[in-house]
């Protein structure tokens, strides 16, 4: 018996890194550092940026100086600055996005994978539908029905997150359903079932805390993928307007024709910012997963130091 | 490689062993530290010989047996000695150890459902084997390995080997793979198979089939055999010598007859004592007519029906055919059967988790035929309910208080200090500390779990407890204490119980009345000793001839006697 742990020790992704060695280490603490650095950007972004997301300047597409670092944009905006807001842009969308999905798709996969009949036929063949459709054309449909393609701040944030919340929905509701659908099976449940527990007992006592296991997985991964939509979105031009909030698929763009023209700061930056991102929310979810699974996991060698004299006497008795 | 005038003197005169352990130590890395799954085993086979390595879970002896084969997995350090026709296996190369592998030594795996890929032949995965080698320093061609493959299958006992050659894993019986994986060890001609739990997926009539192939195959091939397993009747019946394993260590190394007659250690009689024998310890000793049976009926079956819906256009399965029987309040009913009998369906749709299809089944005056969850709801608190797995039919995020306590919120308007203190108290009726309340599952062994368990069962104190095989997932030595305390609950509570097993010894100790179930149908039932002691039907004789017991001399003769019966039918 292992002595009980502190609280601290068993979070996600603290657990995690106890756990790891040798390259699966480096590849979860580079995955920590990015997406730590992401949000403290996030976080922080009124400090960092030396100007508003939105303020415009009347030198366009001036290279990089003392003024402007990054330089500007040809609309005029400085692009340091947007590049920094719009990490708050993309943390915002994430959490909104992510938040409603599971929400949703949690409820949705316990009901479908529980109760199964007609209800769960209908749920699958809608969330098989939905699966089929390029998510990326969904999510402009989306954002087009929400807020007629164009929208200020938080209307353009929550057009482009519920636009993602349904591509993602069937992700959180195929998994938890199929973990449902196992632990429905499983003596624990069944035993619930024989003393008598009622279904709603059994789906949030029993199956909900069993089934949420892999959620912080699928939710680290999604995340990039969340970004990486919202920049699609916003690339296509149906994100949020340049003059409610900086993002950086719109910037992305924009900078299309300066690239032509030598003029590399308007594309560089973003396009960093989102390879980055994405970069690294997807090593620490990734690492996670292998860590997560026993067989993936590497273990450090028996302890070498200690059994020193073993490989002595292995020798001699070779 | 001076490989074959090494193994020259070990051919006929059996000076040289052909499996020598030295010192054998395996740790493993864990994220709780290190293990020392075995800690200093050293032990030798010889030629023709079968020596049973046996122990409880957690002893190290098939970690023992993976080391022979060189198939411990990346986390394991090992060091010592095994030697292996003139090769020690820990040091020698990947290379040489594939050759080793198959030629000098093989290995039976325990479940041969999975050890066989189901999407080749049987023919090809023997071939395998004899492809991957060059005996003789030649290729083996196609025909030649088909030849050598319907050979092996002639050897353990396939009927018409050239046709079943070319026959899928799933087209044999359970029993039947366990032959082909043999097969498949054999191909070869290796002096030693090492044979881990070879019968425990098995049910006793195919076991006893197995055990006589094994048998064969050393007095024909003069193949050794390391049998690993936990089963002391299986033991009893093929082992020449025996080596007891307990966390690590080697306690005691003896001949068979030795072992079983007169254990030295103090571990090795505790361990045999707790083995089950049929026809000691009786619940119906001296019973002449059925217990019981002027308290009112808890449960009545009339020619019950309980089938699966078979897939698009195969007709449905009846799992269940025409069985009657009824238990009485106090009485424990002892339902026996192999695998596929329908023993535990039974169970479950007398708890409502099967629904009938035919007959009737009455359950506490409720009838099963028009079961609807929300009107069964309310007779539920009378019925408890034992799995087999502890470790599965816990909740693993619940503490095994709130576990136990699940009933009480359920069906009860107890407040929360009440529910503590019954918890409580229900812990130390099936001996378990206060302090476990706060325990998760994982924290307690196999043993404690099932008494949590049983004390869940228990909590409301129901008229009927259903227990479908409660101990088989236990070793042997935790079974008899969980017996026992059920036995002495039942006792003293009084309720009535319908006790599932396979192990005819296990229910004879607790049922006054048993069934034997046979392919869905009940074959015969009666007061447990006339059944254990005086079987009517043919199928309940060769059940209960087929059960190997823990002692080699009786185990001849019983032996004898299941040989007779098989060929009279």
């Amino acid at each position: 018996m292992e002595t009980k742990k502190s609280l601290f020790s068993r979070l996600p992704v603290v657990s995690q890194l106890k756990k790891s060695v040798g390259l699966q280490r480096g590849m979860l603490i580079a995955g920590i550092v990015m997406t730590a650095a992401f949000l403290l950007t996030a976080a922080l972004a009124p400090l960092i940026s030396p100007y508003g997301a939105t303020q415009r300047f009347n030198e366009t597409q001036a290279p990089p100086s003392s003024v402007h670092i990054w330089g500007t944009t040809a609309g005029g905006y400085d692009v340091f600055s947007r590049t920094i807001w719009g990490t708050q842009t993309a943390v915002l969308v994430i959490v909104v996005a992510v938040a409603l999905s599971i929400f949703i798709g949690v409820i949705l996969g316990l009901l479908s994978g529980y109760i199964g009949g007609w209800l769960d036929r209908i749920l699958v063949v809608v969330a098989d539908a939905i699966y089929a459709f390029p998510t990326l054309l969904l999510a402009m449909v989306m954002s087009i029905a929400i807020s007629q393609g164009r929208s200020n701040m938080w209307s353009g944030i929550f057009s482009a997150a519920i636009s993602i919340t349904v591509v993602f929905i069937p992700q959180y509701f195929r998994v938890i359903r199929a973990e449902t659908i196992r632990l429905k099976a499983e003596p624990f449940v069944e035993s619930a079932i024989v003393v008598g527990a009622s279904s709603v007992r059994i789906m949030a006592r029993h199956i909900y805390k069993n089934a949420t296991r892999t959620l912080p997985l699928i939710f680290t991964l999604n995340a990039s993928e969340a970004i990486l939509t919202l920049a699609g979105l916003g690339f296509l031009g149906f994100g949020i307007e340049p003059s409610s909030a900086a993002e950086w698929g719109y910037d992305l763009n924009h900078a299309q024709t300066d690239a032509a023209s030598g003029i590399w700061w308007t594309g560089v930056f973003p396009g960093a910012a989102i390879v980055l991102t994405v970069l690294g929310l997807t090593l620490l979810g990734e690492s996670m997963n292998d860590l997560n699974d026993p067989r993936l996991r590497g273990r450090k060698r028996v302890g070498k130091k200690k059994n020193g004299p073993t490989k002595d006497e292995e020798l001699v008795d070779a | 490689m001076s490989r074959p005038d090494k193994q020259a003197p070990v051919e006929g005169q059996g000076l040289r062993p052909v499996l020598d352990i030295e010192d054998l130590k395996v740790t493993f890395a864990t994220d709780a530290g290190d293990v020392h799954a075995v800690k200093d085993v050293s032990f030798t086979v010889a030629p023709g010989e079968i020596v049973a390595i046996v122990g409880e879970s957690g002893s190290g002896k098939t970690v023992t047996a993976k080391a022979i084969l060189g198939l411990l997995p990346e986390t394991a350090q090992s060091s010592g000695a095994v030697v292996i026709s003139g090769n020690d296996i820990i040091t020698v190369s990947p290379h040489q150890l594939r050759q080793i592998r198959g030629r000098d030594v093989a290995m039976v795996f325990q479940e041969p459902s999975t050890a066989l890929n189901p999407v080749y032949t049987v023919g090809w995965q023997i071939a395998e084997g004899l492809r991957a080698h060059r005996p003789e320093g030649k290729r083996v061609g196609r025909r030649e390995a088909r030849r050598l493959a319907i050979d092996a299958l002639r050897k353990v006992g396939i009927p018409e080997p050239e046709k079943r050659v070319d026959y899928y894993p799933h087209q044999f019986s359970g029993g039947q793979k366990q032959r082909v994986v043999i097969a498949a060890a054999l191909a070869l001609n290796p002096g030693l198979i090492v044979a881990d739990e070879p019968t425990t997926a098995l049910d006793v009539t195919v076991q006893a089939e197995i055990l006589e192939l094994l048998r064969d195959l050393r007095d024909q091939f003069g193949t050794s055999i390391v049998l690993i397993t936990h089963n002391m009747g299986v033991v009893a019946d093929l082992a020449d010598r025996v080596v007891v394993m307990f966390q690590g260590d080697v306690v005691e190394e003896a001949p068979s007859q030795v072992l079983f007659d007169a254990p030295r250690e103090e571990y090795t009689q505790k361990l045999l004592a707790a083995v089950p024998h049929l026809g000691r310890n009786s619940a119906s000793e001296g019973f002449t007519e059925r217990a019981f049976q002027d308290k009112e009926v808890l449960v009545r079956a009339t020619d019950l029906e309980i089938e699966y819906p078979g897939r698009l256009g195969s007709p449905a399965f009846r799992a269940v055919d025409k069985v009657s029987f009824t238990i009485s309040a106090g009485e424990v009913f002892g339902l026996v059967g192999e695998s596929g009998s329908g023993k535990t369906t039974i169970g479950r749709a007398i708890a409502g988790l099967n629904r009938t299809t035919g007959g009737s089944l009455e359950v506490l005056g409720y009838e099963m035929r028009n079961y609807k969850e929300r009107t069964f709801r309310p007779y539920r608190k009378d019925i408890g309910f034992v799995f087999q797995d502890p470790a599965a039919s816990f909740n693993p995020h619940l503490t095994i208080g709130e576990c136990v306590a699940e009933p009480l919120l359920i069906h009860t308007d107890l407040s929360g200090a009440a529910v503590t203190k019954k918890v409580e108290e229900l812990l130390e009726s099936v001996q378990l500390p206060r302090a476990y309340a706060k325990r998760f599952p994982h924290e307690l062994s196999g043993g404690q779990r099932q008494r949590a368990s049983l004390a869940r069962g228990l909590a409301l104190k129901p008229k009927l407890l259903v227990a479908d095989e409660p101990t088989s997932a236990l070793d042997v030595s935790v079974q008899a204490k969980v017996l026992e305390l059920f036995r002495e609950i039942q006792v003293e509570m009084g309720f009535a119980a319908l006790f599932i097993s396979h192990d005819l010894a296990v229910v004879d100790i607790l049922a006054e009345w048993v069934g034997v179930l046979y392919k869905g149908k009940m074959v015969e039932q009666g007061i447990g000793n006339q059944i254990m002691g005086n079987p009517q039907e043919d199928y309940t004789k060769r059940l209960l001839a087929s059960l190997p017991v823990p002692n080699p001399a009786e185990q001849a003769e019983r032996r004898a006697v299941h040989q007779a019966l098989l060929a009279r039918r």
